[in-house]
């Protein structure tokens, strides 16, 4: 399991578009994350796997800078993140989660300038520059027709690109995701990861996604970190990570993995009861 | 609808509102026990002819009331709009975090201690307003920072205690007594004196500005507490801001002029109708929406039954829930 010597990670971290994950641990009252290192790199995407209960949201939460590890530091672009003040870390660091309240009825693009919230400093309106990234991150979600729509008013398929267009208008270096594709269905959700892979390449930032769609994190992922219990059991590629014996073993539940007919990739199917 | 909120909207918007709030002024000063003519009201305000009639009417008499209705107005319905965004409730109202009760509470005990104390009732009022404000404070914190559901709870447990208190005070005071707390606890702007205008002007003036400059952190605020973390907004000093200068307008312009309802919940929502949710035009909207309205409401309430008054908060109760009604229903439909 690869695991990288602390000494040497900062200068490593230095060239371009990495972020790095050394030895981060924590501790709740019930649960407790072991020290876990990882390094993704920008321009590619990500997964971070498990079953429920083993610690991706908080190793997700740790990676964004916003919960401060007991032990271990995280840094990108070789920056420790945790230094960062919130506003400077919203400036580099998207994280996109399930959580947004919809009491109120805002429009997608007002929805979508929130994401500008970091970058406007003192002024209290936004720049030319500002609604250009706006109309930018509504383009490449393509979601230019639905920019005066309320946002209360959109599928969940529609919604979760417009959460996508906001961390995008953040224009963010290290981009996370807490569960895209939850309640969507295959068509979106092969459609949100495509646009993730594609973005992260195109606008180079390191892409990270939590998810419960093994078969998609197999097929879109560069990278994939597989835990369990607040442990890391393996992370690599795909083909390495996606073993029957590590996943039934995850999971609780007997698997196979196979070949995905038109790609290759591991394929993951459960074993009829 | 909403309006785009750009400078050049927000400084429009501001002329547009300004303006109508000088008409409905001008309408306002014109009408009341004695009817003037516009021309009268302005020689009045100008104060040719000393000693007229329309003058001492108008400069003595209506323009402080008038004064008070619009900072009270613009008081309660933008600390309205603050707690409405900070407590993520569309259902909060400036009094829901107890500061009215707290207020009458100090009003009320001037009154039972009588005699001299009792026309210092708008500071035994502020006075209780600030405990109030200070002891919810307390209690609506959570690991060491505010908590906008523990704060609403805090709001709510501590009102309905001190509305108990009050009930019990009441039964102690004499028949005019309760008369008099009761006019005060439905709102009532007939008592007005320069030295109150000149102090609340420019205190609630600069906590409305002061407000106004975290509207962007309140937009976001708006989506949770999480996004708006992650979204590099510092959510413990925005909580604490605002709800210390929702909190200071609601107990300054009830310590003057009672607990006028319906306002603080009712502005923010025409406005919203009006202009959208973002708060950089949302805020100017209300204040000045509050502004009209109470003008609005205290022209009737002392022109309805004059030479009797009426008590605006019963005014602004029965004439602004039919409004809201009317305006739901075309949103919606």
């Amino acid at each position: 399991m690869p695991d990288p010597q602390s000494s040497t990670i900062q200068s490593t971290a230095q060239a371009a578009g990495e972020l790095i994950a050394d030895s981060v641990a924590f501790r709740f009252a019930q649960f407790a994350l072991s020290p876990i290192s990882l390094k993704a790199r920008a321009g590619e995407l990500t997964a971070i796997i498990g079953p429920n209960g083993s610690g991706k949201s908080t190793l997700l939460e740790i990676l964004s800078g916003h919960l401060k590890p007991k032990a271990g530091g995280v840094f990108l672009d070789g920056q420790n993140l945790h230094a960062l003040s919130p506003r400077e870390r919203a400036r580099k660091v998207g994280l996109a989660r399930q959580d947004t309240i919809l009491l109120f009825s805002f429009e997608v693009q007002e929805f979508v300038r929130q994401g500008r919230h970091p970058h406007l400093g003192n002024s209290l309106f936004e720049s030319p520059e500002d609604d250009r990234w706006v109309a930018w991150a509504l383009e490449k979600t393509c979601l230019q027709e639905f920019a005066h729509r309320r946002v209360m008013e959109m599928s969940s398929g529609e919604f979760q690109r417009a959460v996508l267009a906001r961390t995008l208008a953040q224009r963010p270096r290290l981009v996370l995701l807490d569960e895209p594709t939850a309640n969507l269905d295959i068509g979106y959700q092969v459609e949100i990861f495509r646009l993730l892979r594609q973005l992260a390449k195109s606008e180079n930032f390191v892409g990270i996604v939590v998810t419960h769609e093994l078969n998609l994190a197999a097929e879109m992922a560069d990278y994939v970190v597989l835990l369990q219990g607040g442990n890391c059991l393996h992370q690599g590629k795909a083909e390495d990570v996606f073993r029957a014996d590590l996943l039934s073993r995850a999971f609780r539940t007997p698997v196979l993995v196979d070949q995905n007919p038109s790609s290759g990739r591991p394929r993951v199917t459960w074993v009829a009861p | 609808m909403t309006l785009s909120p750009t400078r050049r909207n927000v400084l429009l918007l501001l002329l547009a509102l300004a303006a109508a709030l000088v008409v409905i002024d001008f309408g306002a000063l014109a009408l009341g026990g004695v009817h003037l003519s516009l021309g009268e009201v302005w020689s009045g305000l100008l104060g040719r002819y000393p000693g007229s009639e329309a003058r001492v009417i108008v400069r003595d008499i209506r323009l402080p009331r008038i004064l008070l209705a619009m900072l009270v107005g613009a008081a309660l319905a933008v600390s309205g709009t603050g707690l409405q965004a900070l407590l993520r409730n569309p259902l909060a109202d400036p009094y829901v975090l107890g500061i009215s009760s707290g207020s009458a509470l100090g009003a009320i005990v001037a009154l039972w201690i009588g005699g001299r104390m009792a026309s210092a009732t708008p500071l035994t009022a502020f006075v209780g307003a600030v405990l109030t404000m200070s002891w919810v404070y307390f209690l609506g914190r959570r690991a060491g920072r505010l908590s906008s559901y523990t704060l609403l709870l805090a709001g709510v447990v501590t009102a309905s205690f001190l509305s108990a208190i009050i009930l019990f005070v009441l039964t102690l005071l004499s028949t005019r007594d309760v008369r008099g707390m009761a006019f005060w606890l439905m709102g009532d702007l007939s008592v007005v004196t320069d030295v109150q205008i000149r102090f609340l002007s420019p205190a609630i003036i600069i906590a409305i500005v002061a407000l106004y400059a975290f509207s962007k952190d309140l937009n976001v605020l708006l989506l949770g507490e999480g996004e708006a973390a992650h979204l590099g907004v510092n959510v413990a000093r925005v909580e604490t801001a605002v709800y210390l200068l929702a909190s200071l307008l609601t107990g300054l312009a009830v310590s003057v002029s009672g607990a006028i309802g319906y306002l603080g919940l009712l502005v923010p929502h025409l406005g919203r109708m009006l202009v959208g949710n973002d708060h950089r035009t949302l805020i100017p909207t209300a204040a000045f929406g509050g502004a009209i309205m109470l003008v609005l409401s205290d022209t009737l309430a002392r022109t309805a039954v004059a030479p009797a008054e009426l008590p605006v908060g019963a005014v602004t109760a029965v004439a602004g829930a039919p409004v809201f009604i009317y305006l739901l229903r075309r949103t919606s439909g």
